[in-house]
């Protein structure tokens, strides 16, 4: 382990550290944060839910964003798989098919970001509670 | 330091501040009762553990009672000594040890010396309500020591002595909660341990549970079998503490008393282990005078400082823990073992009587020297030169016990030749006396009886160490140290051991103030000014001889002429020098 | 994801070891090791259920996991989403399954200062305690604030000792700051938990080290020490494995050792052993213990900060008084003095044991009542029996009553109540319990702890526990129940230190709370809870009797008198309690009261 000589340094290690913890600082504040959620059973998996799910913790931590990525069952669109759920603080819940990658980049920088809408929204046919 | 005002019973003291609430009380006259905590004034030895709990006083605003004994008084302080709580207290504590001690004071060898006993008295108690489980512990008896742990009240002040005052640490607390005692390590036998039989423990004791090996019973026997020559040798320290048994002052000196006592005893031959300590310093001193002139000449393998080696719990000391070092202390035997030698052979050839018919008994203020008598290198065909040693206790009981009114006594003088004696050896029983009487000699055989100085009082005193220098002539100062308590005879062999001790010559002695303060003497019960008063009675007694030279004693003079030949003859080597064991290694290796 | 494995002592005992390999193992089965991690984490304090799975980002709280239920969590939960419904918690008030800990009632009413990252992370990586702001309350002491600034911060936050004493942990340091400065000081840190049943330290130093020695070494900072000692007893190795290994870290890291963070503060810390002795918790006691000495109290003054290890000021504080130093300084001591009551600032955690669901490790904010805790935090006592009392501060305090349920929990008002906050133990008592021997219980603790060194604890408390003992073999008089309590009273007047001047705190609690319980045995012989054996009473109900004889010749001490046909008689004074009877009588006539 490198020395840590003085306390600059001491600070940034703990920012660079911190986003390793973040999964677990968010898990208890989950009300006032960005929620996704991945539709991960087997079939959300075949399609490639896991990968989703990965890229999305990545890309938010490398764009410093609070979120909060949870895995659910499945959500009913098996046509569109892989699916995601994302709830803003104060705005309803809106669901995301055929999430692939390059879609779960287009959906941080346009929805979670800028608030634009995106193509791909299905229809809600419940609420989560 | 500033003075601080406190009210104890209703009544304002002024102390220096950091003075206990024990000793504001007693200022004032209020004596408040005490057990485990004790202290030997300006003599080393003390316990403050503040565990017995029978000093307990009430002070104002606090929420439990406070321990007279280490509480320090406060400005302002309000302390009740007498409140119904702390009497009800102090008397709660005292049943509850009563409850877990042996209700055997009848047979009790401390029975009216003891203070739990005095204190039961003095608080009236005349039932022991808590009955319950008793700590047992089977009695271990020793050459010197008996341990009788079921009377143990855990005051620890012989843990105290033998740790911090010896330095030796042969007993401390073992187990807890109620079995808690104090013992050896896996509660070995002491002569496995690495006591030195100083007996301070017993000295110090409260009560029942440490006491000397006594001999008395053997000793009537003996005194009373016709077959038997019986010859006693009495130590210098006993005639200036042995009074104190039969009520006199502290520091009467009751030489001639004491030698009609042993009369009336029925010794066949009442002498003077002073004798001795003159023979004693007719080797110890040549000792002293060659190695120094083998020193001076630039010899380096000659041992320098020479220690003295008259204390046998010092010998033992050096025996079991520095037995690297024992070619410093002096060769020559202890006076006791000299007299007996020579009671043994050259007296017992003048009586025309076998070693063997003899019964050599000494009377000693020490208890190590019951565990020296017994010493294999002390012994000619198993025959002990001293057949065995009781302290100055045990010759008061025998005395009271063979109905002797001791203050009725006329005075007599001790029988010749072995009686005769000098200052010199008197002075054998304080600290500081042993070399001030080499030195006696030693500067008068340097200065060729020149310039004749008897009293060195640079040498006397009564701090733990002390240091001396003794102008001889030009060029030639001796660098002496005088040392009492092991813990400081330590200081000195570490000090050897590194190379780095300034001193020609150093004399040890275990006890406070030596001698006079030995084991066996009358317990003093931690009062200080019994020990001084031994002290300067010592002193005097030395004044008021008429030989203070041990070299000018025409007895030893005489033995020298008729039997040994010169100091440090061939035959005064094989009678009155001795050698020592590594019992380190021994101890390590019990198991 | 992260999958949070308790791996404190108690989860260790039930089992998290081999759950932790399993869970490795599957995950690695299912090529998922670049997707979910294992943690293995201290204590989360909910140790009636271990070992404890915690799931991250989740939160969901597994309970009572096996090695064999590895394969469901990674195959069901970490692939699928789907939580493991037979593992998770089962609200006993309310029969339903709760998903996660934030939920569970357990965790609702804590606030957790101290135990903050305990199960939180990964007590040995150092990483993830800088990520929690580890080391950074040092950093700020050293570089921005003066040791005094430091001293002020910690008396304004009104933070007091958490061993048990309650004394100011500001006014402390002050204290030894300002005592011989310049000479060599120490820093100890006592981890001589002994209460019986608590684990509150040794949970922190398992699941959080690093906290407790960058605490130590602000300390050091404070008073104008360079070295630190533990004291931990060698009972806890595991606690001790995560101290050395935090120890080992820090100083490669240069967060302890010479010229930390280049501020020029210098700062070392070493373990000392001690054999687990009671009494060694009490600090002159610890310190000859750590010198080599036999660990025994002696008389304060003088205290530790003028003449303590090594005859060198020292400081000494409890595991969980340092455990707080840290927030404090980060956070500032407004916001540490905003949680709690009046004069009990903070948090306090406790070990909560006894008849009560939830058995665990909580940190509640001072002030909580008992009936929180017991009822809100504990799920209310086990089986739906009836409360009886609660004992806190371990051998040292007393037990409490129904009417003390409402007392806010602090040092002051346990003291007043007759208890003590003591070091965090909490033992809840039902109606099964005899409170006489509970008394007796706590004393037989004290008797074999107590070290011998004075009178009235050495001798008084074995006094004491032999007339409990009496009383509870139904040989018990009037008389002695003066005697107790007039002994109890003398020991607490008189011992020498802190736990002979407790130890008969269970007995006059227990006397004046339960005074019909001792009496009842003493003029009844009759122990309404069933406990003592002795006073078990087998009597025959005369309506049931057939008069056969069959119990009267069984007898073995022939106690049973009657005729045949007509209804029997025990005599009680020659009864033995064999129930030889009690099996041979067929028409079940013969009942144990």
């Amino acid at each position: 382990m490198d020395k840590i000589r003085n306390l600059a340094e001491l600070r940034k290690l703990k920012s660079n550290m911190v986003d390793k913890l973040q999964l677990r600082e968010n898990s208890d504040s989950s009300e006032a944060i960005i929620q996704i959620k991945v539709g991960m059973a087997t079939s959300g998996i075949a399609s490639g839910a896991k990968e989703t799910m990965s890229h999305l913790i990545e890309e938010l931590d490398r764009r410093k964003i609070k979120a909060l990525v949870l895995q659910v069952g499945d959500m009913g669109y098996s046509h569109a798989e892989p699916t995601i759920e994302v709830t803003i603080p104060g705005k309803d819940p809106v669901v995301f098919g055929k999430v692939d990658t390059a879609k779960a980049d287009e959906i941080i920088e346009k929805y979670i970001v800028n608030g634009e809408l995106v193509e791909g929204i299905l229809p809600a046919n419940y609420r989560s509670i | 330091m500033a003075n601080i005002k406190l009210t104890i019973d209703n009544k304002v003291v002024e102390v220096p501040q950091g003075t206990t609430i024990l000793k504001a009380a007693r200022q004032m006259g209020i004596e408040i009762p005490t057990l485990c905590n004790f202290e030997l004034e300006g003599l080393a030895l003390k316990n403050h553990p503040g565990g017995c709990r029978v000093c307990m006083v009430e002070v104002a605003g606090r929420r439990n009672l406070a321990p007279a004994c280490v509480t320090e008084c406060m400005p302002d302080m309000v302390v009740k000594t007498n409140s119904l709580r702390a009497i009800n207290a102090r008397r709660t504590v005292l049943e509850l040890m009563l409850s877990d001690h042996p209700n055997d004071c009848l047979q009790c060898a401390k029975s009216g010396k003891c203070e739990l006993q005095t204190l039961a008295a003095r608080m009236g108690i005349r039932e022991i309500p808590y009955k319950g489980e008793q700590s047992s512990y089977k009695i271990q008896v020793s050459p010197s020591i008996v341990r009788d742990m079921s009377k143990c009240i855990m005051c620890r002040r012989c843990e105290s002595v033998c740790y911090e005052y010896q330095s030796v640490g042969a007993i401390g607390a073992v187990d807890r909660g109620f079995p808690a005692v104090v013992s050896t390590a896996f509660d070995r036998n002491l002569l496995d341990t690495s006591c030195v039989f100083c007996g301070q423990c017993v000295a110090v004791c409260p009560v029942g549970a440490l006491t000397e090996n006594d001999h008395t019973g053997r000793l009537i026997k003996d005194l009373n079998n016709p077959d038997k020559v019986t010859v006693v040798q009495v130590a210098p320290a006993v005639r200036v503490a042995l009074g104190e048994e039969f009520g006199m002052e502290p520091g009467s000196i009751v030489t001639g008393k004491l030698a009609a006592a042993l009369k009336a005893l029925g010794f066949d031959y009442v002498f003077d282990t002073d004798w001795g300590a003159d023979a004693t310093i007719m080797e110890e001193g040549h000792e002293l005078l060659d190695r120094l002139t083998k020193y001076l000449a630039g010899d380096k393998n000659v041992k320098i400082p020479l220690m003295t080696s008259c204390c046998p719990a010092w010998v033992n000391f050096y025996e079991k823990h520095y037995p690297h070092l024992s070619g410093y202390p002096s060769s020559a035997k202890s006076p006791q073992q000299m007299f007996g030698a020579l009671a043994k052979t050259y007296f017992a050839d003048k009586i025309n009587t076998k070693r063997e018919d003899m019964i050599c008994v000494s009377v000693m203020p020490c208890i190590a020297k019951k565990y020296e008598v017994e010493r294999d290198e002390f012994k000619t065909n198993g025959n002990p030169d001293v057949d065995y040693s009781i302290s100055t206790r045990e010759l008061a009981r025998l005395i009271k016990l063979c109905n002797i009114d001791f203050d009725a006594l006329e005075p007599v003088d001790f029988d010749s030749p072995l009686g005769e004696s000098t200052g010199a050896a008197v002075i054998f029983g304080a600290t500081g006396g042993v070399m001030e009487a080499a030195v006696r000699t030693a500067y008068a055989v340097l200065t060729d009886g020149k310039l004749p100085k008897i009293d060195f009082q640079e040498i006397r005193g009564l701090e733990g160490i002390r240091e001396a220098t003794v102008h001889v002539k030009d060029g030639l100062d001796l660098r002496l140290a005088i040392v009492y308590g092991l813990a400081n005879a330590r200081k000195m062999l570490e000090m050897i051991d590194k190379g780095e001790c300034p001193y020609h010559a150093i004399e040890v002695m275990a006890c406070p103030g030596g001698c006079i303060d030995g084991a066996g003497q009358p317990y003093h019960h931690g009062d200080a000014s019994i020990v001084r008063a031994r002290w300067e009675a010592t002193y005097k007694a030395d004044r008021d001889m008429p030989i203070r030279m041990s070299h000018e004693n025409p007895s030893i003079q005489t033995t020298y002429k008729e039997f040994l030949g010169a100091p440090l003859s061939e035959k005064a080597h094989h009678l009155l020098h001795t050698h020592y064991f590594d019992k380190k290694t021994k101890i390590e290796s019990v198991k | 994801m992260h999958i949070l494995v308790c791996g404190g002592t108690g989860c260790s005992a039930s089992g998290s070891r081999e759950v932790i390999a399993q869970l490795n193992k599957e995950l690695e089965a299912h090529n998922l090791t670049d997707f979910a991690r294992v943690v293995v984490t201290g204590c989360f304090g909910f140790c009636e259920r271990g070992p404890i799975v915690k799931i991250i980002p989740d939160n969901t709280f597994y309970t009572k996991v096996k090695p064999e239920d590895a394969k469901e969590i990674v195959e069901e939960h970490i692939i699928k989403g789907r939580k493991v419904q037979r593992l998770l918690y089962v609200a006993p008030d309310t029969n339903k399954s709760v998903s996660d800990s934030k939920h569970m009632e357990f965790y609702k009413k804590q606030v957790r200062i101290a135990l903050r990252n305990c199960g939180f992370i990964d007590p040995e990586n150092i990483d993830e305690s800088i990520a929690r702001d580890g080391y950074a309350a040092l950093g700020k002491c050293l570089f921005e604030m003066t040791p005094q600034q430091v001293i002020e911060e910690i008396k304004k936050s009104g933070l007091r000792g958490r061993g048990g004493g309650g004394f100011p942990t500001g006014l402390k340091w002050e204290i030894a700051s300002k005592s011989r400065v310049g000479e060599k000081k120490y820093v100890v840190c006592n981890a001589d938990e002994g209460d019986p049943g608590a684990f509150m330290d040794r949970s922190l130093l398992e699941g959080d080290p690093h906290s407790i020695l960058e605490a130590m070494a602000i300390c050091g900072y404070c008073i104008g020490s360079d070295h630190g000692l533990i004291y931990i007893r060698a009972e806890y190795p595991l606690a001790i494995h995560r101290l050395q290994v935090a120890i080992k870290q820090a100083e490669e890291v240069g967060l302890l050792g010479q010229d930390i963070l280049g501020s020029g503060f210098n700062f070392t810390i070493e373990l000392r052993y001690g054999a687990g002795a009671f009494v060694c918790g009490e600090e002159t006691a610890l310190i000859h213990s750590m010198e080599g000495h036999r660990g025994e109290p002696t008389f304060k003054p003088p205290f530790p900060a003028q003449s303590g290890y090594l005859k060198q000021p020292t400081n000494v504080n409890n595991v969980e008084t340092f455990a707080n130093i840290p927030v404090i300084i980060n956070k500032g001591a407004d916001w540490f003095a905003s949680i709690g009551s009046e004069k009990s600032k903070g948090t306090k955690v406790f070990a909560l044991a006894g008849k009560i669901n939830n058995v665990g490790l909580i940190e509640v904010p001072m002030g909580i009542t008992l009936r929180e805790i017991i009822y809100e935090i504990g799920g209310g006592i086990k089986g739906g029996k009836k409360f009886k009392a609660v004992q806190t501060g371990g051998p040292s305090g007393g037990c409490l009553t129904e009417k003390h349920l409402d007392t806010p929990v602090d040092y002051d008002t346990l003291i007043a109540a007759g208890s003590m906050m003591g070091s965090g133990g909490m033992i809840v008592m039902d109606e099964d319990d005899c409170m006489v021997s509970i008394a007796k219980f706590y004393l037989g603790f004290t008797v074999e702890e107590s070290c011998g060194k004075c009178t009235p604890c050495r001798v008084g408390n074995k006094r004491l526990l032999e007339i409990l003992t009496k009383i509870t073999e139904g040989k018990g008089t009037m008389q002695d129940l003066d005697d107790l309590r007039n002994l109890a009273t003398v020991i607490k007047d008189t011992a020498l230190c802190g736990l002979g001047q407790t130890s008969p705190n269970p007995v006059l609690s227990t006397m004046s709370n339960f005074w019909d319980e001792y009496v009842e045995h003493v003029t009844e012989k009759k122990c309404r809870a069933g406990q003592c054996k002795a006073l078990k009473q087998y009597i025959i109900d005369p309506a049931l009797c057939k008069g056969c004889t069959a119990c009267a010749r069984a007898c073995p001490v022939s106690a049973i008198s009657g005729t045949v046909k007509n209804p029997h008689v025990i005599d009680q004074s020659k009864c033995i309690k064999c129930g030889t009877c009690y099996e041979k009588c067929k028409f079940g006539a013969i009942s144990i009261k």
